[in-house]
């Protein structure tokens, strides 16, 4: 059992604001994903978590017991490192036994599970190298390797695949959530790779300068964002926006169409659909297409559309070329409206 | 691009030639430089007492002892030498007790006063020795440290101890934290986190340094020379008997005080390149 709480936890380097008020519970054995762009606190929030650094303000609970005095050590908790920080003066195997061997535990088991990781991550022919003698992607892997052998009940790990090449990625990722799955792990899983949030969270949370935006599963973090950033950072072109005026009656002008909208809003909103929501019909908005990208089963299309650009993935029977005047529509349930004010989603 | 350009590039075959003989004389020159006093030191240590003194020399030693053996058998040399190496390892001792703890603190930790602490390490340098002589010796006979080796060792320790804590400094500095905290998260505390993952990465910087201390205790004579009289270190003894004593003593003593200092550079030269390989990552 290991439920993470972060209850208020705010830090400050100075005069710099890194986390404002954070709150997080993560459930017993849940993939935990944290997705935000660069610099906007993972790294500090994870150190916060394992004890390397302390939070300003807040606390942190593990499995019901107050852990912020306690020295890394003692929390229960492996980590992977951003940049690796495999032992340079020591063998792979060392490298991966070093835990296992501060907990005085026999020769045998050492080895049994140095090599069960090393197999896991497809390390196992590297286990007498020394950390210079091994590329970027192998010393990640050494890295992630060290801390699944010691088989915590928390795992924090901070960008683990970034420096792999994108099929071992998709592979490492599949063994790495097959591992943590059997072992009743509980994971906090940093990255910027959105397909990879995906298809490994069990939920998200999505930070941005140092606030937790939105935290909830893949398919509602991508289908119901709660925030603008969310919508605009999300999905692969993300969001389009356009600018909605009330027409009264919960009803809403967006371009020069009429839409139902949020019925209690009466101010200006902000009009949202994603890409591949949108479908060529007659009385769609026109738009005209400036740049046409192939790819493969989907034609992605950047037009100008109400003075902004605008992108629709279309199917690639379309032909289209740049130039052309689409009239596109967006799927009725799928449009979100945000409140430009607050930011926030507006049902 | 232009012709110009590419003469710049590609010099002549003359300038190259030139290059190349200016790089070898300096090479050769810069060897000579060293190894010429100290091939004269060994001559006149492998020979005879008379040929020491008498003119003209002679370019090849003669594997004689006879200036060895004086030199062994003068009186109170063996004393002094046995001084000079007490002195220097406890300086070499103290030193990195005191230092490398100080390197570690500087490069690990933010304080308030770092930066002034670390301009007062180096200023410890800044005031020449025989302005400190008299207070210092005032000093040690109050306390009644005078002339005695240990008195001796801590001067030469204020003296090696700058090198030792920047040494130490940039060493430590040169590895990352992360491995530390990696270390941390693994079950140790800062203590096995040091002697598992930071002291072996720093030994040979460590080792290189403490022998760094050894040698500046070794050579140095001012401070042995004003702080002792009783137990003086070979470098203070052969100073004080420069006038009196015979040239063959004073090369054997020069060659007794340049081989340890030799050898010790020349043992640790690998660990000296591991060093700067660790400054260099
Ligand atoms: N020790 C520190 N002192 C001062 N500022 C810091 C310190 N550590 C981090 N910061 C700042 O805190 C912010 C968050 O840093 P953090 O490393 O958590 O970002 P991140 O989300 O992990 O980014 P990335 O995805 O690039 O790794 C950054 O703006 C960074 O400059
Ligand atoms: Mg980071």
């Amino acid at each position: 059992m290991a439920v993470i709480e972060i209850k208020n936890v705010a830090k400050r380097f100075g005069e710099y604001q890194a986390l404002h008020d954070i709150n997080l519970t993560i459930a017993d054995q849940e993939f935990m994903v944290l997705l935000g762009a660069s610099g906007c606190g993972k790294s500090t929030l994870l150190r916060i978590i394992c004890g390397l650094e302390t939070a300003s303000e807040g606390e942190i609970w593990i499995d019901g017991k107050r852990v912020d005095h306690l020295a890394p050590k003692d929390r229960g908790i492996s980590m992977v490192f951003q940049n690796y920080a495999v032992f340079p003066h020591l063998t792979v195997f060392e490298n991966i036994g070093f835990g296992l061997r501060m907990q005085k535990l026999p020769n045998d088991e050492v080895k049994r599970r140095v090599e069960r990781t090393a197999g896991l991550m497809h390390i196992e022919q590297l286990l007498s190298r020394y950390s210079g003698e091994l590329s970027g992607g192998q010393r990640q892997r050494v890295a992630v390797a060290r801390a699944l052998a010691m088989e915590p009940d928390v795992i924090l790990m901070d960008e683990p695949l970034s420096n792999l090449d994108a099929l071992l990625r998709m592979e490492m990722r599949a063994e790495l959530k097959g591992v943590l799955a059997e072992s009743n792990t509980t994971a906090i899983y940093v990255t910027h790779d959105q397909v990879e949030a995906m298809s490994m969270a069990d939920r998200i949370s999505v930070m941005h300068e140092g606030k937790i935006v939105q935290a909830a599963s893949p398919i509602e973090v991508y289908r119901n964002p709660a925030a603008k950033f969310v919508a605009g950072f999300i999905g692969n072109p993300p969001m389009n926006f356009l600018e909605a005026s009330p027409q009264g009656g919960g009803k809403f002008s967006v371009a020069g169409h009429s839409f139902d909208g949020p019925s209690a809003a009466n101010s200006n909103l902000q009009f949202a659909i994603r890409p591949e929501d949108m479908t060529l019909a007659e009385n769609g908005f026109p738009a005209v297409a400036k740049v046409v990208e192939p790819l493969g089963a989907h034609l992605l299309v950047t037009c100008e559309l109400d003075g902004k650009l605008f992108r629709a993935i279309l199917d690639s029977e379309m032909q289209v070329k740049p130039g052309e005047t689409l009239k596109l529509s967006p799927v009725q349930d799928r449009i979100r409206w945000f409140d430009p004010e607050t930011t926030l989603a507006v049902a | 691009m232009t012709a110009a350009t590419t003469e710049v590039v590609e010099p002549s075959q003359d300038t190259r030639k030139a290059g190349r003989f200016v790089y070898v004389t300096g090479v050769v020159l810069l060897c000579a430089w060293v190894l010429v006093p100290l091939y004269f030191l060994l001559i006149n240590t492998l020979s005879s007492p008379e040929t020491v003194n008498s003119y003209p020399k002679s370019f090849i030693p003669e594997f004689d002892l006879g200036s060895l053996t004086f030199f062994a058998g003068f009186d109170g040399i063996l004393t002094a030498l046995k001084n000079s190496v007490i002195v220097a390892a406890m300086t070499m001792v103290m030193s990195i007790v005191i230092g490398a703890p100080a390197g570690y603190a500087l490069s690990r930790f933010e304080f308030r006063g770092k930066e002034l602490f670390r301009l007062l390490i180096l200023l410890t340098r800044a005031f020449p020795l025989p302005l400190l002589a008299l207070p210092l010796a005032v000093m040690f006979i109050r306390t009644g440290i005078d002339d005695t080796v240990f008195g001796l060792a801590l001067v030469h320790t204020t003296l090696a101890l700058p090198f030792a804590v920047l040494i130490t400094f940039s060493l430590f500095s040169g590895i990352p934290i992360e491995l530390e905290e990696a270390a941390w998260t693994l079950g140790c505390n800062r203590l096995t986190a040091f002697q598992k993952v930071i002291l072996p990465l720093v030994l040979p910087g460590i080792t290189a340094s403490a022998i760094f201390a050894f040698v500046i205790s070794w050579n140095e004579v001012f401070a042995a020379a004003v702080l002792t009289i009783e137990n003086r270190t070979l470098t203070a003894f052969l100073l004080q008997n420069l006038d009196t004593s015979p040239l063959h003593l004073k090369f054997a003593g020069g060659f007794i005080l340049v081989v340890p200092a030799l050898i010790f550079i020349f043992a640790v030269r690998k660990y000296l390149f591991a060093m700067w390989g660790i400054a260099n990552r």
